[in-house]
């Protein structure tokens, strides 16, 4: 093998993870004057955040002027059984409008209204109208508007300091494989580019981690290949905690064939413009499903469902909206009960309400997904549907205020690869405007921070041990494969720590995920350093493995059922378990779990829910004290 | 279920490269990119290729099939002929790093040179009031999920390395386009400036981007045809050329 030499740079901050959250923060940061290195896996503007779809949450009231903050606030405290971090559900609840706004100040194209304010439109969860959205590409704008943001900046300092790379360089398809501290603080990153395996060694005094999702350690996910839980691993290795990472997001309505497609997602924006759900009897069985926390905001009955349309304020909402989670689990059941389609899903129909333009006009990425991927013309025929893995709740423990990871200085976190935001459960449109509240707020932490403390300078043994590390897999003959390790993890989480679990699965998972995980020691890597796929899917296995053993250890601990956790042996939700984070650390051999007191909500948040709702989640005592002061 | 399918595909790096014969499985409703993934799974464990979303949203696994450009994860197998060998090989408009991965730099490269988007200096965040129609027009050209698939099979550049200094191309055309229908944008001239600094020009509308786009965006009839017909406009019509002549303007309304 040949040693080439290492590459050094010197910035002020390092993004790691060139999505949403990642953008947002490096433009913060840059706008403050510090000099940046966004880096990313894929190619600049390929982030996962081009897969959503639906919108961006944002309580502008442009559609429902009854629509604030406080009703978001709400709305996102419910949809994660109250789990959330409280401040963080409130940042999000007020800021996000003005996320939006800005984005629409930098050139991003919203769908209308008449009065030619940018267009809401329902979603699961959300009360009022409330996501602004492009047709159902709305991920794909918000990444152009931020990926074009960060060229206008650079054309500014091509300008103002004669190169466009002076304060933003963005290091396309290179890994970071480790994240280095001295003296217990943030140093630097280190890591290798794709192309040709030459090792980069960044020495900055603040690192934002904005990795993205960890979809990819499950069989059947909506998520690309890069969601494989790096910022999740990098953050545990660099002695951060994750947080709740029992919670996972099944989308209830993946495609499920033909298999080649079973996973990809289909957006929930198909029941908000007024798709419902049927099983192979016809029956649309989602009203048998509306659990009692939510029975005086969804319509028990088809009428009543179907007025709610038209007037929203005279009708309570269709159950098609219900939470995510309830949803995938009413989808489940159908199916397990034997009510599901041919190929084991249920189906979802937009046909019979919408006429084929209006389809094709709100829905069209739907339209072409389902027309060529598999024959199936939806403003005709009804689309089979069923739970894809989507979405992590769990992940870097943060200071709400700036994002800092908690316990090692100098880190951040925004995103998907951070915790306690969602609570149990994600609403959907929470995601977008999620990445652009806490995006920002990252860049804020990090350009406050570097200001009291300057570079240290990245010491030889954490160089050497860092290149040993990258060098490994070469080095072994007649290893393991690490697509077959990938297979096999992709199968034990999917039957054992998935949708629905039991203490005893659970723990079965726990015994082979660490079996893998002794395998994957000893991977070994055929050809070169040269972009080859084999020896990047080394890195991402090692980090799918560490969020793995995260999850699996959280899942066995928490006996209740709760949004994106679900225990067949513990089916009820309880208020005891409310109280209780779960916070994974990492000490070198094996992933920790200890449970931490959640945060009480403060008084003034307490006050703006009915104390009746409030009764349902929490615990005499927590309502005798009427939140905390 | 499975059946056995015959691939040639190109494998190499900048100094030397050649088509290699495979077998691979694949099954019902599957499609080219998943049985390049099974190819690297069993057979070529270093084969390079680059994929993201795998559901046509990313416009990462651009690559030439049969020699037609195509996103790979949109390539239905059954689309092709039972027992045909199918032949896959890399965008040949852009330098090859390795195998079906090529060096896209050059799209970066161009997108740097287009000014940017800008607002009327007093526009006030929240404030901005547009018609769904009048955002629709750039919408289109928004879809753009930059597979850079116009500008490979794009033939001002596709065998005419010389070219590319002074052409933009397809992708870029449409970024013009976008901005200059753009109901905010203020910036005067983009039209002007993509026929004398983008090549605009050295298109002659064969229409070859819009039949290989993946998002079905009418880059010659919606954006580059448009935007060629004003620039001639001005250009030829005298009262016109005066009047911005004398009253200084700078741009072409």
């Amino acid at each position: 093998m040949t040693m080439t030499s290492l590459e050094k740079y010197k910035y002020d901050v390092v993004v790691i993870g060139a999505g949403g959250a990642g953008l947002r923060a490096a433009v913060e940061a840059r706008e403050a004057g510090l000099s940046v290195a966004i880096v990313c896996k894929s190619l600049f503007g390929k982030a996962h955040t081009v897969m959503a779809e639906g919108g961006a949450a944002a309580s502008m009231g442009n559609v429902n002027d009854n629509d604030n903050w406080q009703v978001h606030f709400r709305d996102t405290m419910r949809g994660g059984k109250f789990l959330n971090h409280y401040r963080m559900a409130e940042l999000h609840a007020k800021e996000s409008p003005d996320r939006i706004w800005e984005l629409e100040m930098w050139g991003a194209l919203f769908d209308r209204t008449k009065e030619g304010k940018i267009s809401q439109r329902n979603f699961g969860g959300h009360e009022y109208p409330r996501l602004a959205h492009v047709g159902d590409r709305t991920g794909l704008e918000l990444i152009r508007t931020m990926q074009q943001r960060i060229v206008a900046l650079q054309q500014q300092d091509a300008k103002d300091h004669g190169s466009s790379e002076s304060h933003i360089k963005v290091f396309a398809e290179l890994t970071i494989t480790e994240i280095l501290k001295e003296n217990g603080k943030i140093a630097g990153a280190y890591g290798y580019w794709r192309e040709n395996g030459n090792e980069v060694l960044f020495e900055a005094p603040a690192v934002i981690i904005a990795t993205g999702g960890v979809g990819k350690t499950f069989k059947i996910t909506s998520n690309s290949w890069e969601g494989t839980g790096d910022g999740h691993a990098l953050a545990l290795k660099a002695g951060a905690n994750l947080v709740d990472m029992e919670f996972l997001q099944f989308h209830p309505t993946g495609m499920v064939w033909p298999p080649s497609v079973r996973g990809i997602l289909v957006t929930e924006s198909v029941r908000g413009e007024g798709g419902i759900l049927t099983n192979s009897l016809g029956e649309r069985f989602m009203f048998k499903y509306i659990p009692e926390v939510f029975k005086d905001k969804y319509a028990d009955n088809e009428a009543e469902a179907d007025r709610w349309y038209l007037d929203q304020d005279n009708n309570r909402r269709p159950p098609e909206l219900l939470p995510r989670d309830e949803v995938s689990r009413a989808i489940n059941s159908e199916v397990k009960a034997g009510r599901g389609t041919e190929h084991g899903g249920v189906y979802l129909d937009v046909s019979k309400r919408l006429s084929a333009e209006v389809i094709k006009k709100r829905l069209p990425s739907m339209w072409h997904q389902f027309y060529e991927l598999a024959g199936v013309d939806i403003t005709k025929e009804a689309m089979e549907v069923g739970p894809t893995c989507h979405y992590v709740m769990g992940g870097v423990e943060v200071e709400p205020d700036n994002a800092a990871a908690i316990g090692v200085p100098g880190l951040f976190a925004a995103g998907e690869v951070a915790g306690g935001m969602h609570g149990s459960n994600r609403l959907g449109g929470n995601s977008l405007s999620d990445l652009l509240v806490f995006g920002r707020r990252a860049g804020m932490g990090a350009v406050a921070y570097v200001k009291n403390n300057p570079t240290a300078t990245v010491s030889e043994k954490a160089i050497s041990d860092a290149a040993a590390r990258i060098e490994a897999p070469f080095s072994r003959a007649g290893g393991e494969n690490s697509y077959s390790l990938h297979a096999e993890l992709q199968e034990v989480t999917h039957n054992l720590v998935g949708i629905i679990r039991t203490g005893k699965e659970v723990e079965e998972a726990i015994e082979k995920i660490a079996t893998i995980r002794a395998r994957s020691a000893n991977v070994a890597v055929a050809g070169d350093r040269k972009f080859n796929p084999g020896f990047h899917l080394a890195f991402d296995l090692d980090n799918m493995l560490l969020v793995a053993e995260s999850t699996a250890k959280s899942a066995l601990l928490r006996e209740e059922s709760r949004g994106g956790h679900t225990r067949d042996d513990f089916p009820g939700m309880s208020s005891k378990w409310r109280q209780i984070n779960h916070i994974s650390s990492f000490d070198g051999n094996k992933v920790n779990i200890k449970a931490q007191p959640l945060p009480a909500i403060p008084k003034e948040l307490f006050d703006l829910f009915d104390v009746h709702e409030l009764e349902k989640y929490m615990t005499p005592e927590e309502i005798a004290k009427g939140g905390s002061n | 279920m499975a059946r056995k399918l015959k691939l040639r595909i190109w494998r190499g790096d900048a100094t030397d490269g050649g088509l290699k014969n495979v077998e691979v499985d694949v099954n019902e409703g599957e499609v080219v990119l998943d049985v390049i993934h099974r190819v690297q799974a069993t057979q070529m464990g270093d084969l390079a290729v680059r994929w993201n979303c795998k559901a046509g949203k990313c416009g990462s696994c651009s690559m030439e099939i049969n020699g037609k450009p195509r996103l790979a994860c949109m390539t239905q197998v059954a689309s092709f002929p039972e027992g045909e060998e199918i032949t896959i090989t890399p965008l040949r408009a852009f330098p090859v790093i390795k195998d079906l991965v090529t060096d896209v730099s050059f799209n970066y490269r161009k997108a740097m040179e287009i000014p940017s988007y800008e607002h009327p200096k007093d526009l006030a965040p929240g404030a901005a009031r547009m018609q769904q129609v009048d955002v629709e027009r750039s919408q289109e050209f928004r879809k753009c999920i930059e597979c850079f698939l116009c500008q490979d099979v794009c033939h001002v550049v596709r065998d005419h390395e010389e070219n590319k200094k002074s052409f933009a191309g397809p992708r870029f055309f449409i970024r013009i386009a976008e901005l200059d229908m753009h109901p905010l944008d203020i910036l005067k001239n983009r039209k002007q400036k993509a026929q004398e600094e983008h090549g605009l020009g050295m298109c002659n509308i064969t229409k070859c981007c819009t039949e290989v786009c993946p998002e079905h965006i009418r880059i010659t009839d919606n954006a580059i045809i448009p935007m060629k017909e004003r620039v001639v406009d001005v250009k030829y019509d005298p009262v016109r050329w005066l009047g911005s002549k004398i009253r200084k303007r700078e741009g072409i309304v």
